[in-house]
Parts: C-alpha cells; sequence; structure tokens
C-alpha cells in the first residue's frame, strides 16, 4: 500500500518531549488543508480528528476513494464553510494516515517499530500539531474543533496554548476519559493481540495483519457510537437475505451482517497498532488530574470563546460530562455556550446529516467570526 | 419590543455583567448588548431556543435555572433577570436565593395574581382564571406558584431580601409601587417588576 503520494507531511525537526519521557524529532506529521488563507491569516481553523479519522476532512479522500469524514460538516457554504475558512487538519501522532505512527521505520534499528513505538498521549498529539501554525505562519487561529477524541483535543489545545485560538468547539468529548470506555477501548485492544497474526505487534514484518482482531475491535466499538433506538430503526430483527432463521451462525441478522461489514472495511483502512496507541491516548486522556482535580485551572488563561455540543442519544460521552467542562468553565466566568442537540443517532451523530447540529456549528462560528 | 424589555434595559447600567435566567429567544439579550454594551450570557431549557440564540451569537447555554445556576460563582454578574418565570418553579425561595448568590442585584417580573381581571374572573365564574397573560388550564399550566405583588412584597420580608425599586405595568404604562399605593397597584398592575438585593 503506498499512500505516500498523496500525503503532505511537514517534517518537525523540533524535539517534542513526550509524556512518557520519550524525545521524539525528525518525525512526519501529515496533513490536509481546505479553503484559503487570508491576508491576515486569521480565519484558520484547525479541526482535530477523532480515533479511526484522518486529514482527509472532506471531498474524496485520496487513499480510501470514500467521503472524507466530516463531508457533512465541512466545505463550500457547509458549517465549516471552506469559501471563508483555512481548514486545517493533521493525522494525529501514532496514527496510520503518514503522520508517525508505529507502522513507520526505527531509523536506529531499521526495523518497524510495532509496540516498540513510544506511547503517545492527547497531549503530545496537539503539541506536536501546533507546529503547523508556525508552519503556516498562523498566529492565532479563529478556532478549534472536534469530536471524540477530536475534542479532547481542542480541550487540550486551548489548554496548553490559551493565546492560540479565539474560539474553541469541543463536541460530544470528555475532559476524563471514563471507566466505561476505558473498558470498551481495552476490549477492543484485546480483541487485536488475541488474534494470532498480531505476534506481539510485529505483524508488518512478518507480512500477516491481525485483521480478523482488528474487525472484532471495530465492531464492539461500532456498537458504542450507535444508539439503542437508532439500532432498533434500522435494524430491529430484520434478516439479511433470508426468510427465516437458518439454525446457524452465519450473519442471520442485518445488524450482524451491517456489523461484520463495517468491520471487513475498517481493516483495509487501518493499521491494528494504531488502534492501540491511539486507544491508549484516550484512555489516558485526564485533563481534571492534569491540573489537580481542578478542571477551571485547565483554561484560567485563555480569553477564547467556547461552546460545547453534546447530544440526547450520545452514551459514550454523554451530555454531563459535556456539561462538566462547561460548568468549569462557568466557574471562571468564561465565555461558554452549550446545547444538547436532540439525535437518535448516539455518538455518531457529529459526523452525520443532523441538520439542528449542523446549522448551530454553522451559526456559532459565522457569528463569532463577523464578531471577533 | 415588549415593554417588559424596554424597562429592564432601562433598570440595568452600562457595561455590566448580566445572566437572563430564561432568556426565551435572546430578545432582551441582544437590546442589552446594542443599548447598554452589557457583557449578556443566558440560560434556556429549550433546545430550539438556544439554537436560536446561537444563530443570533448570543452566548448561552441549554439548562434549568432550578439545577443549572449552581455553577456560578458568587457575584459573577451585576445583574440577574428572571423575567415571569419565578412562579415556574418547585422552590421559589431557593431561586431567588441563589439569584442572589450569582448576582449582585435581581431583577424579577411577575404576572399579577391579584390582577382585578383575576380576580373576578375566579369570583364570577368560580374556575381557575384564564386572562391573557396566564392563558393554561389548571391543570396543564407551568405556573405552579402564582402570586400577587403583595404576596411578593411580603415574600422579600419573610425570606429577608431588599426590594430596590418596584414598579407596576397597566397598559403599558410604568408607574411606581410604595407603600401608599400598593392596593391600588395590586389590583390593576398585570405586571409587576422588582430590582432586589441581598
Amino acid at each position: 500500500m503506498n499512500i505516500i503520494e498523496n500525503i503532505k507531511t511537514l517534517v518537525i525537526k523540533k524535539p517534542l518531549k513526550l509524556d512518557c519521557g520519550k524525545t521524539i524529532n525528525n518525525f512526519p506529521l501529515a496533513y490536509e488543508t481546505y479553503g484559503s488563507l487570508n491576508k491576515n491569516k486569521d480565519n484558520a481553523i484547525l479541526v482535530f480528528h477523532a480515533l479511526t479519522g484522518d486529514q482527509f476532512v472532506t471531498g474524496i479522500n485520496p487513499v480510501t476513494k470514500k467521503d472524507g469524514w466530516w463531508s457533512y460538516a465541512v466545505g463550500p457554504n457547509k458549517s465549516i464553510d471552506t469559501n471563508k475558512y483555512f481548514v486545517i487538519c493533521a493525522n494525529v501522532i501514532g496514527g496510520c494516515m503518514g503522520s508517525f505512527g508505529p507502522s513507520h521505520k526505527n531509523p536506529d534499528t531499521n526495523k518497524i517499530y510495532g509496540t516498540d513505538f513510544p506511547v503517545i498521549t492527547i497531549n503530545d498529539m496537539v503539541n506536536a500539531q501546533v507546529n503547523l501554525l508556525d508552519h503556516f505562519d498562523i498566529k492565532k487561529l479563529f478556532s478549534v474543533v472536534g469530536g471524540s477524541m477530536g475534542g479532547m483535543q481542542v480541550l487540550q489545545f486551548i489548554s496548553n496554548y490559551p493565546d492560540k485560538a479565539s474560539t474553541v468547539v469541543p463536541i460530544a468529548c470528555t475532559s476524563s476519559h471514563s471507566a466505561q470506555n476505558i473498558a470498551f477501548n481495552e476490549l477492543g485492544r484485546q480483541a487485536i493481540a488475541s488474534d494470532h497474526n498480531w505476534s506481539d505487534g510485529k505483524y508488518l514484518s512478518n507480512n500477516t495483519l491481525p485483521d480478523k482482531g482488528l474487525s472484532v475491535a471495530r465492531m464492539a466499538a461500532h456498537i458504542t457510537y450507535l444508539s439503542k433506538k437508532g439500532l432498533q430503526e434500522k435494524f430491529g430483527r430484520k434478516l439479511q437475505e433470508r426468510d427465516a432463521l437458518k439454525f446457524g451462525f452465519d450473519a442471520d441478522f442485518q445488524i450482524e451482517s451491517y456489523l461484520r461489514y463495517q468491520g471487513s472495511v475498517f481493516v483495509d483502512r487501518f493499521d491494528a497498532n494504531s488502534y492501540l496507541y491511539i486507544t491508549r491516548a484516550m484512555d489516558y486522556f485526564d485533563l481534571v488530574k492534569q491540573f489537580d482535580g481542578n478542571l477551571s485551572n485547565a483554561f484560567k488563561k485563555t480569553k477564547a470563546k467556547f461552546f460545547v455540543i453534546s447530544f440526547t442519544s450520545d452514551w459514550l460521552y454523554p451530555t454531563q460530562e459535556n456539561k462538566d467542562i462547561v460548568i468549569a468553565l462557568n466557574a471562571i466566568g468564561a465565555d461558554v455556550g452549550f446545547v444538547e442537540i436532540k439525535s437518535d443517532k448516539g455518538h455518531d451523530s457529529f459526523l452525520l446529516d443532523v441538520p439542528d447540529f449542523l446549522k448551530t456549528l454553522k451559526n456559532f462560528l459565522d457569528k463569532s467570526y463577523i464578531e471577533r | 419590543m415588549k415593554t417588559e424589555y424596554k424597562i429592564i434595559v432601562d433598570l440595568i447600567k452600562e457595561k455590566t455583567r448580566v445572566l437572563d435566567v430564561g432568556c426565551d429567544d435572546g430578545t432582551l439579550m441582544e437590546s442589552l448588548k446594542k443599548n447598554k454594551n452589557v457583557d449578556a450570557r443566558g440560560i434556556e431549557i429549550s433546545k430550539d431556543k438556544v439554537q436560536i440564540c446561537v444563530s443570533k451569537g448570543l452566548t448561552v447555554i441549554e439548562g434549568n435555572a432550578e439545577l443549572d445556576l449552581k455553577q456560578f460563582p458568587n457575584d459573577s454578574f451585576d445583574y440577574v433577570v428572571l423575567g415571569q418565570t419565578l412562579q415556574a418553579f418547585v422552590n421559589p425561595e431557593i431561586v431567588i436565593k441563589e439569584l442572589l448568590r450569582v448576582g449582585k442585584k435581581a431583577i424579577i417580573t411577575i404576572p399579577n395574581f391579584g390582577h382585578w381581571k383575576v380576580r373576578l374572573n375566579l369570583l364570577i365564574k368560580g374556575t381557575m382564571p384564564i386572562t391573557e397573560s396566564l392563558p393554561n388550564d389548571w391543570y396543564n399550566t407551568p405556573n405552579i406558584h402564582m402570586c400577587t405583588i403583595k404576596d411578593f412584597v411580603k415574600f422579600s420580608k419573610i425570606i429577608n431580601f431588599k426590594i430596590f425599586k418596584s414598579l407596576a405595568m397597566t397598559n403599558k404604562n410604568i408607574s411606581n409601587i410604595n407603600n401608599s399605593n400598593l392596593f391600588y397597584k395590586n389590583l390593576f398592575a398585570e405586571l409587576g417588576i422588582f430590582l432586589i438585593e441581598k
């Protein structure tokens, strides 16, 4: 799979000290941009992607040939209007779309890193991505926006760089990864690790792929992105291309077939070790603890305008966890708006065609842009 | 704009911090920003209304005054406004105390249940009053704690807050309420507007 030719890469020369203690330098950060940077360089939005996203936010992803992961929200005249804003998105470090990750070769040993890759954190991810601002000579972003793990990066970014964004939009996320979410991530990691082909992470050197394990991990995770109601309405107990139960273990039900399909297409585009590293980064995310139990302190230094969005049917990053961010901001008199969008589409709502969400996001950004 | 909002705007000093509790579609907040250069924040329980406020560029959080005032520190606003919703709360005493904790001053408006039409309605018909400002039946009204202007004045003594200014709105006319005219204002005013302090 030669994917490199379609990928813009910034080689970061400046050493980056990771939370695990190791320092990396001369590492690649893959990114994509949409729209154009204005003369004052004040129309840039840094979008952060979620667990399985990448830098190809909208349009056709040149690697997968499918629509970008946030095509509903980003594009000309859309919520994040690329006629107006310069959108930048980078593949997170630890990822598998060109940024420094476990499928890269270790220059010291000339072997693929695998699980020798350093454990990275959300903090490391944003500290790597902030280099893009220097690259484009942007002093201050108009906005930082992201959902799910992207939202965690948003929070970490503004905490680390309080003067580097005017508006801050964390969506369907949390300030501290919950036990339930760690549990689901662990389930996914164990599914990968129990695939014989995983070989302690050395599968690329062995020319094998732990695709069964990765696919199960994706199937389990995919359920958590939906809602009970959404699943029931879409699939119910409908059978898959058959009139009656077959009394076997093939996919009798449409939901089974759907999940198997989701698992199978995922392994074509995602690296199993990246899945381990990125889920680990999410689990380690605890902005509350970083600030000694007081989340407000994470935002004390910023004058940015916040807008927090959650979804009614999101049980993975429920409204209350999003509201905790709002509460912490109100406790220090920060400028924060909040809305819970009604949707049956679960955690995935932020990625899908949810008109109330798309409209609200657009209104917030466009109004803030005029008043900035 | 509603007369009620004009009066509230007049009561608020320039360049202050204001929290509008139950800010509806943000009309009052917009006017406060425009006319008084106020740093305005809102809380609104309806998702649709919050979205309207966002489309106007207002800073609003979706929430419920009884649950969500807690998150604001003491004296974090110069004024907290509560327009015609005190009667809808389970515990108006706690709400008033919260308003005065969060705000240095509070502006509360109440639909006057002592208005002669309301009294007459009950007296003649013998059923729960339905008027322009109180359009619901007893079984579907959100207003569970109706009071009169006189009740509110009395309440200030019971739970110990100061009424700094009290105004009566009658047919869009505004007048001051004082001890000597309380009986008449309580009979003829549709709305009471109070600026209160701890």
